[in-house]
């Protein structure tokens, strides 16, 4: 006797083959090229996420012009402090010098945020004053080079 | 009449059922020690060396060397293009003061950007201290986990990520990290976080918030690295994750932390 398929299970048949096909072609669509290179994520990702613009070009790049500086720095109580402390981002100026994208902060409300007195800061780790009381009326600046703190301007 | 209470013991419980009951319990116990042991590693979190050539990064802040300045959340958000305002923070500082009463008040104002003033009268204090939080680079990150389309990852270095082009902005990763170090990008719509500047990692360039911290209380390092800095930190000093019971494998140990911090 000879095998029969019914005609409902046939056109059944085509239209789950073209269901599955369907299926593989969209999920090769849809799943990015390197989904699962190294996890259940993008690996493109990685390069991606190494791309944004570095605005802190590091100290190595501050002294290779400012080593005057960095050696007033070293004689005092600042040496540990990074340029780009204070003086903010500097990658577009170490590019090129003419950038003037350099701080220069001079307010007290400035020198505070180190220096302001506040319990939670060790007096051994940080001087600290009031603010409020100390030299009022005068910028920090005007006795303390901030590069070298015990020097005193006057 | 009466017997003695263990002779009726003796005889409600049969020896037999007895000696199963001992030896269930024993191996039972015996089967949760070892899996309570063996989740007590909690320092150099998945440090075993895979491959060694890659770095696996942790990060050690110290408490007792912060002076609650604000340069590391100042910095990331200039270096990582995040808004000033509204105040959403990569990282950020907080201030806590002990009471004498015992109470704790925790103040952040713009997340330490701007500085802190002292809030409680000294004579009040019990002591304060200041607490700079961010991304805890988690091994077993609870906001990897729930990320519905695989766009929040940890890479091989061991830093978790966001990748910006298949986030969809759900904040499914917001509501699940423990420690409050994500956001949806004000601008950009998408999940964001400290990436450990991985930018600047691939240039050998210190993350931003590391690169300004005057005292240098904070410290990254490769944990497979058995004689890096950060290694030899952690030996010489008793470090704690936040929140350990989580067990979210967080990589940023913190040194003198108290315990009233959450």
């Amino acid at each position: 006797m000879k095998f029969y398929i019914p005609p409902q299970l046939t056109r059944l048949s085509i239209a789950f083959a073209i269901f599955i096909t369907l299926f593989l072609l969209l999920r090769k669509l849809l799943i990015p090229d390197t989904f699962g290179q190294y996890g259940h994520y993008r690996g493109d990702s990685l390069t991606d996420n190494a791309l944004p613009v570095v605005h802190y070009a590091g100290q190595q790049a501050c002294l290779e012009c400012h080593q005057d500086i960095e050696d007033q720095k070293q004689a005092d109580v600042h040496s540990r402090i990074k340029c780009e402390t204070c003086h903010g981002p500097g990658q577009k100026h170490s590019e090129s010098a003419e950038a003037t994208n350099i701080l220069k902060p001079d307010s007290r409300e400035f020198c505070g945020n180190c220096h302001e007195k506040n319990a939670a800061r060790r007096s051994e780790a940080v001087v600290q004053i009031i603010i409020n009381e100390h030299n009022t009326g005068k910028k920090c600046i005007e006795c303390h080079n901030p590069h070298q703190p015990w020097t005193m301007k006057e | 009449m009466s017997q003695s209470p263990s002779a009726m013991d003796n005889e409600r419980v049969k020896p037999s059922r007895r000696k199963f009951l001992k030896s269930a319990v024993t191996i039972a116990g015996a089967a949760i020690g070892y899996q309570w042991l063996k989740s007590g590693q909690y320092l150099l979190y998945g440090a075993d060396p895979e491959d060694k050539n890659v770095p696996w990064y942790g990060i050690v802040i110290d408490i007792e060397k912060c002076i609650g300045c604000g340069s590391c959340a100042k910095s990331c958000k200039m270096e990582n293009d995040v808004p000033k305002e509204p105040f959403f923070f990569r990282n950020w500082v907080e201030q806590y003061t002990v009471k004498n009463d015992g109470s704790v008040e925790i103040t952040s104002p713009n997340g330490g950007i701007d500085g802190f003033k002292q809030t409680v009268p000294d004579e009040e204090i019990f002591k304060s201290f200041f607490v700079p939080k961010m991304c805890n680079h988690c091994y077993k990150s609870p906001c990897e986990q729930v990320c519905p389309v695989g766009a929040t990852y940890l890479s091989p270095e061991g830093v978790v990520m966001v990748d910006d082009k298949y986030c969809i902005g759900c904040r499914y990763c917001v509501q699940a990290c423990p420690y409050g170090c994500r956001f949806i990008h004000p601008e950009r719509k998408v999940a964001s976080k400290c990436t450990l500047c991985y930018h600047r990692l691939k240039k050998n360039l210190a993350p931003a918030c590391m690169e300004v911290c005057p005292t240098g209380a904070r410290m990254y390092g490769n944990l497979r690295d058995k004689n890096s800095e950060i290694v030899k930190f952690l030996k010489e000093h008793t470090t704690q994750v936040l929140r350990p019971n989580l067990n979210t494998g967080s990589k940023l140990y913190y040194n003198a932390l108290g315990m009233e911090v959450k």
